[in-house]
Order: C-alpha cells, then sequence, then structure tokens
C-alpha cells in the first residue's frame, strides 16, 4: 500500500497570539515563531503510517511518501516526517505567500500522476489558513472518492478497499471506498484501535496519544539518510496562479483587560446587550 | 543563545519532540507531583514509549543511539517545558545509575538491568554515598565479603535518588583493603533479603524525586552481579563522575533558563508605580545579567561537553562547567524571586521552587569545594 501523505509547516500554533500582520495589512507575518508540522498533518500521517506497518512488531509493510510544499526551509518538515517512520519525501519548492489550496490541490494532483498512490492522506485543515479547501479540490481535481474527517478505518485486502467511518454532528456513518481514494481525519483516528490494516494483530492497541507517535532519536538519525526530492513548480507543469486574492489582513481587536462583577443575571444580559453589544 | 553551540537539525528535531512529551505528560502535573514528592510510576513506561529514556544508550541495551550531546538536549527542553525539576531527575536517574552496567557490565547484566530499564519496566538508582562521607568515596565503607558465589554485604547508603522505588541499585562497595583500591561496583537487587529502605528523605528541593537512605544487612548477591573486574571500581565511579558532573552543570544551564524566562513573562505583566516592572531600568538591567550568566554557563558547559565527545578526560572541565553553572544557577534564581517579589517566595510560583532545586547543586555529584580539588589536581597545583 502507497500513501502519499502532504505536510504543511505553520507557525507553532501554541504561539498563535505572536502571529502579526505586516504594516499595509496584506499579509500575516510569523517573525521569530518556529516552524511546526501542522498538527491536522500529524494526525493524517499517524494514520498512514499505522496503516502500513505491523503494529507490534513496528516492521513497515507499505510506504508513506511525505509532500511539501514551501521553500528550502521547509524540508525540516519533511525530515520530521521521516523521523516518525515515513519512507521519502518531495519538497516542491514555493514562496509561501504564492499558494493557495488551489495551487496546492494542483500540485498534489501532478505528484499523484507520478507516484500512484493507492491513497492520499490530507489534513482536515491547516493551523494557519484554517480554509479546509485543499484536500476537497484534490479529490474534484483527481475524480477520486473522497471521504472526509475519517474516525476510522479499516482494510483487509492491502489497501484495495477500506471501510472508513466518519464523524458528524448527527452521528457516524460508515463508508466503502475503493482506492485510490482522499481521506482527511478526525482526531479520533489516534484512537488505541482506530486503524486496522490486516497485518497488525487484531488484539493490538496503540498508546493514547494527542498527536502523532514521537519521533525516535533513532529515528532523527536515519531521516538524515533517507531521500528527498526536490522539484519545482514548472517540473510539474503548475502555475503559481493563486484563484483566492486577499486583500486585508487584520488581528483580533486586543481585551480592554477591564473586568466588571454584576450582581444578577438580568444586570448581566442588559451588561452583555448595552456595553459588551454581543447580545 | 538558548541552544548549545553544538547542536544540529538533528538535536532541533529531537527538542521538538522531547518537548511534545514534557508539555503532554509533565507540565500539567508539576505543582501537584512536587507537592506530593512524588511522580507516578507509569511515567517510566510513557517516556520509554516515547523514546526518551534510550536517548545516549547504545541499540544493543534497548538504547535509542546518540551521545552526551542528545542526552542534555532532550534533559533541557525536559526541565524548561515539564518545569518539574524534581519529576526529570527522578526520571533520569538511569542517567547514572546505568552507564556503569553498560560500559563495563557482562552481556548477562545488561540483558537483566539494562534494557528493562530503558523499556521504563525498571527503576535504577545509582548508591555511592554514605552517611559517613559523601565526598570521600574512598573512604566508604559498606562491605562486601566474598562467601562462595556470593557477596554479603553490610552497610548503609544515603541521598540515594530514586532509592526508595529502584529495583535494583548500582552500588560501590568495599571489597579489598583501605583506600580507593578496594572498591567495587555491585548490583543489589531490591528483593534481596536484607536489603530495606530505612527512610524517605525530605529535602529542601527536588521534591517530585524520591530520595532514600537504604540498609543492607547479610544481603547475600550473587558475584554474576559484580560489574567489572573485582577492587576496580573505583576508575568506573570516576569515569561515571565526568557525565554526571557536565549533565548536572547543563540541568543548572536548564533551571536558569526557566527562570529566566519565567521572569520575564512576569515582569512584562506586573505593574508597579503605574507602569510594568520591565518598564523600570533596574528590572531591565538584572535581566541583562541574568541572560548573561546564563549564556556564560551555557558556553563552557557546551564546550566541556564537545571536548569530552572528542574523546578528551575533560575531568578537570567538568569540574570547571559544574561550578560555573551551580553559580550562574543560584544567583540567576536568586534573582528571579528578587523580581518576582512577594510572589517568589510563594509555593505555587515556579521560581519559589527552582531557587530550593539550584540550591542542591552546588553540594550534589561532588560539591563546589571538591571540584576545586579537582581543578587544582588536574592543573598540577
Amino acid at each position: 500500500m502507497k500513501i502519499l501523505v502532504p505536510v504543511k509547516r505553520v507557525a507553532d500554533p501554541d504561539n498563535a497570539n505572536k502571529v502579526k500582520v505586516s504594516g499595509d495589512g496584506t499579509k500575516v507575518t510569523s517573525d521569530g515563531l518556529e516552524w511546526k508540522m501542522n498538527p491536522f498533518d500529524e494526525w493524517s500521517l499517524e494514520a498512514a503510517l499505522r496503516l502500513t506497518e505491523n503494529g507490534s512488531s513496528k516492521d513497515r509493510v507499505g510506504e508513506v511518501v511525505l509532500v511539501s510544499i514551501g521553500p528550502k526551509d521547509a524540508v525540516q518538515t519533511i525530515r520530521q516526517g521521516l523521523a516518525m517512520g515515513a519512507e521519502r519525501g518531495i519538497l516542491v519548492e514555493s514562496d509561501d505567500d504564492s499558494l493557495d489550496s488551489h495551487v496546492v490541490a494542483q500540485v498534489i494532483a501532478a505528484i499523484a500522476a507520478e507516484e500512484k498512490p493507492d491513497v492520499i492522506f490530507f489534513g482536515k485543515q491547516s493551523a494557519d489558513g484554517d480554509s479546509n479547501v485543499a484536500g476537497t479540490k484534490l479529490a474534484e481535481m483527481l475524480d477520486w472518492p473522497l471521504v472526509n474527517y475519517a474516525m476510522a478505518i479499516s482494510t483487509d485486502d492491502e489497501g484495495k478497499s477500506f471501510t472508513v467511518k466518519r464523524e458528524l454532528d448527527v452521528g457516524q456513518q460508515t463508508l466503502k471506498v475503493q482506492s485510490p481514494c482522499v481521506f482527511t481525519s478526525s482526531d479520533r483516528i489516534l484512537q488505541p484501535e482506530s486503524v486496522k490494516n490486516g497485518v497488525t494483530p487484531a488484539d493490538f492497541a496503540y498508546p493514547e496519544s494527542e498527536g502523532g507517535r514521537y519521533a525516535s532519536l533513532k529515528g532523527i538519525m536515519k531521516a538524515k539518510k533517507k531521500p528527498v526530492d526536490e522539484k519545482s513548480l514548472a517540473d510539474l507543469g503548475v502555475e503559481a496562479k493563486r484563484v483566492n486574492e486577499y486583500v486585508k489582513f487584520d488581528l483580533p481587536p486586543a481585551r480592554s483587560g477591564s473586568t466588571t462583577f454584576v450582581e444578577s443575571v438580568e444586570e448581566l444580559v442588559q451588561k452583555l446587550h448595552s456595553d459588551a453589544k454581543v447580545l | 543563545m538558548s541552544t548549545y553551540l553544538f547542536e544540529n537539525d538533528e538535536h532541533r528535531t529531537l527538542r521538538q519532540q522531547v518537548r511534545k512529551f514534557a508539555q503532554a505528560r509533565i507540565l500539567p502535573n508539576a505543582h501537584e507531583w512536587e507537592e506530593a514528592e512524588e511522580f507516578p510510576l507509569e511515567l517510566y513506561a510513557q517516556a520509554a514509549e516515547a523514546e526518551i529514556l534510550g536517548i545516549g544508550y547504545p541499540e544493543e541495551v534497548g538504547g535509542g543511539g546518540g551521545d552526551l550531546s542528545h542526552v542534555l538536549v532532550a534533559a533541557d527542553e525536559m526541565v524548561l517545558h515539564g518545569k518539574s525539576v524534581g519529576t526529570c531527575v527522578g526520571l533520569g536517574s538511569h542517567g547514572i545509575a546505568l552507564p556503569p552496567i553498560v560500559k563495563a557490565g557482562t552481556a548477562e547484566q545488561k540483558e537483566r538491568f539494562a534494557k528493562p530499564v530503558l523499556a521504563g519496566r525498571m527503576v535504577s538508582a545509582l548508591g555511592i554515598t554514605e552517611p559517613g562521607g559523601g565526598s570521600d568515596v574512598a573512604s566508604l565503607r559498606t562491605k562486601a565479603v566474598k562467601d562462595g558465589d556470593h557477596y554479603v554485604v553490610n552497610g548503609s547508603k544515603t541521598f540515594i535518588t530514586s532509592g526508595c522505588r529502584a529495583d535494583f541499585v548500582t552500588c560501590a562497595v568495599r571489597t579489598g583493603g583501605e583506600g580507593h583500591g578496594g572498591i567495587s561496583m555491585l548490583i543489589i537487587e531490591r528483593d534481596t533479603p536484607g536489603f530495606s529502605v530505612s527512610k524517605k528523605l525530605h529535602k529542601m528541593g527536588w521534591w517530585a524525586s524520591d530520595t532514600a537512605e537504604l540498609s543492607f544487612e547479610d544481603c547475600r548477591v550473587p558475584v554474576t552481579n559484580l560489574i567489572g573486574q573485582e577492587n576496580q571500581g573505583f576508575l568506573i565511579i570516576m569515569q561515571n563522575f565526568v557525565t554526571e558532573r557536565l549533565m548536572l552543570a547543563a540541568q543548572c544551564v536548564s533551571i536558569a533558563e526557566l527562570a529566566y524566562r519565567e521572569t520575564l513573562a512576569y515582569v512584562r505583566e506586573r505593574q508597579a508605580f503605574g507602569k510594568k516592572l520591565m518598564g523600570f531600568q533596574v528590572t531591565r538591567h538584572k535581566l541583562a545579567d541574568m541572560r548573561t550568566r546564563i549564556a556564560a554557563a551555557r558556553a563552557l558547559t557546551g564546550e566541556c561537553v564537545t571536548r569530552f565527545l572528542r574523546g578528551e578526560p575533560a575531568i578537570g572541565e567538568a569540574a570547571m562547567a559544574k561550578n560555573t553553572a551551580t553559580d550562574a544557577c543560584m544567583w540567576v534564581c536568586d534573582q528571579a524571586v528578587q523580581l518576582h517579589g512577594g510572589y517568589g517566595y510563594m509555593r505555587e510560583y515556579v521560581v519559589e521552587r527552582l531557587f530550593r532545586d539550584a540550591r542542591l547543586y552546588p553540594i550534589g555529584g561532588g560539591t563546589r569545594e571538591i571540584m576545586n580539588e579537582i581543578i587544582c589536581k588536574t592543573s598540577g597545583f
């Protein structure tokens, strides 16, 4: 089974309060912030790794290929994924500002044509732009089936078909899907028994986790020797032409910091209406 | 300036991984575990699962590879983002208990003791200091007398980190005559009849890490638990001390850095006389001095680690690094408490605890005075 996992580097979401808007309001700057792998991509990478290994013996039984689009330095994000266990990476060099979900989907579609994966496993969104579009757009471009917000995945035919459970507001939906297909994940995919690949013993449970697996030092050292191909947008025949134009960015208004104590619910409702103007 | 000069991309990725663990598993419980003077035993298994315990150990004993530089960087993240020094040092007691076994032990000892510790299934401690004397290692009195295929051990050990919960203690015992030529290293297992924890000690700092006084009464320890050659233990202990001292120096750098960061956040929020504390020049100058001393301690510690990894003995250098870093740490933590004012004296503030933790370092792992003796000897005075 071969799975393509697009990984994006984002400014440390734990320090989002340090993000600033450039003087002219045309872009968000994250100077001085550390880059991290988009946490939603990390969930999907974890699921992809589980699908392609024997969880008990840790033997790899498939291939995970990472793709990142960004400046040269974005290779660090790929290396982190390689340290977690992925086999190889592809860095598509581009300037962050010339990307949007449309360009990203085009790039991944071009890579899919070369790599012919069984699954493309996207994060459901990125923690910076929060667009929640690229995975869906890609499935449309490729005309592949799409299952968003997968919370449990199983296959018993080495990835030719999957049974996928999705988390919805109204309950859970179970679908059968033929590969090649596109998935995105919900955090429940990290639960100890959410992924079954027919190779990992059926009673095996992964440890409880809030994110993807830890990259061990051994993994980090091995990752340095794993191959990362570098490509340009031109190599893939993609033009960096955004369909979205960013008009203006504003930071949320600063909190006033003042605290008002009220005596009753009536007074609270009245103040929320008259002072805070939120009702 | 908050990383070591020897660090590369590998260290950077390692930092991120360890940070994630410390933030998820330690930080939410830091205060509670320190107050309870204990952290849960499950943390060993969790740290092993995250492959943190094995950092710096060879793969053949179940380690994750890497060297002292990786150990230091991982420990730095644990302290900076777990914010519980006691938990970190308790969880890391194998850092002093295992090297003698890994370097000089038999294949069977590595299998029986090193592997389970690195897998988080066993707790280990190092036992050198005795109630009658600490720094004077050559005078230790715990006796091990050979009787057939066993040693009969009598004596006691004190200030033993993780001693209350250790499954075994890598212990210095006297198997020969007086002085350093009569010392051996022996693995004493907890379930050996005659082994007991005489008391759990209550300390000024490092609360979350347990510290024990141990006693041995006619403990029969199989000779197969002898590490290396009989009466050759002193050398093993001395070799172990260099890495221990560099690790302690690095802990001082981490604690000082944490105290500085906590203080920086505090003075940016705290108002006095109509402005933020940060608005006063006296505050900014104190912070500048704190940063400078931390940078100096980090630079010397990093240099000594680099020299040690190049194969230099670095005995005197490790002592210099330890003294420089302990002095910096004590001073920085003191300033941190001062800048916090009354809150700095309160238990719920991290700097109060760091101030107490810091006081250990000029004593543990060889006192400041012993370090100076070592520096004198290695300088030929």
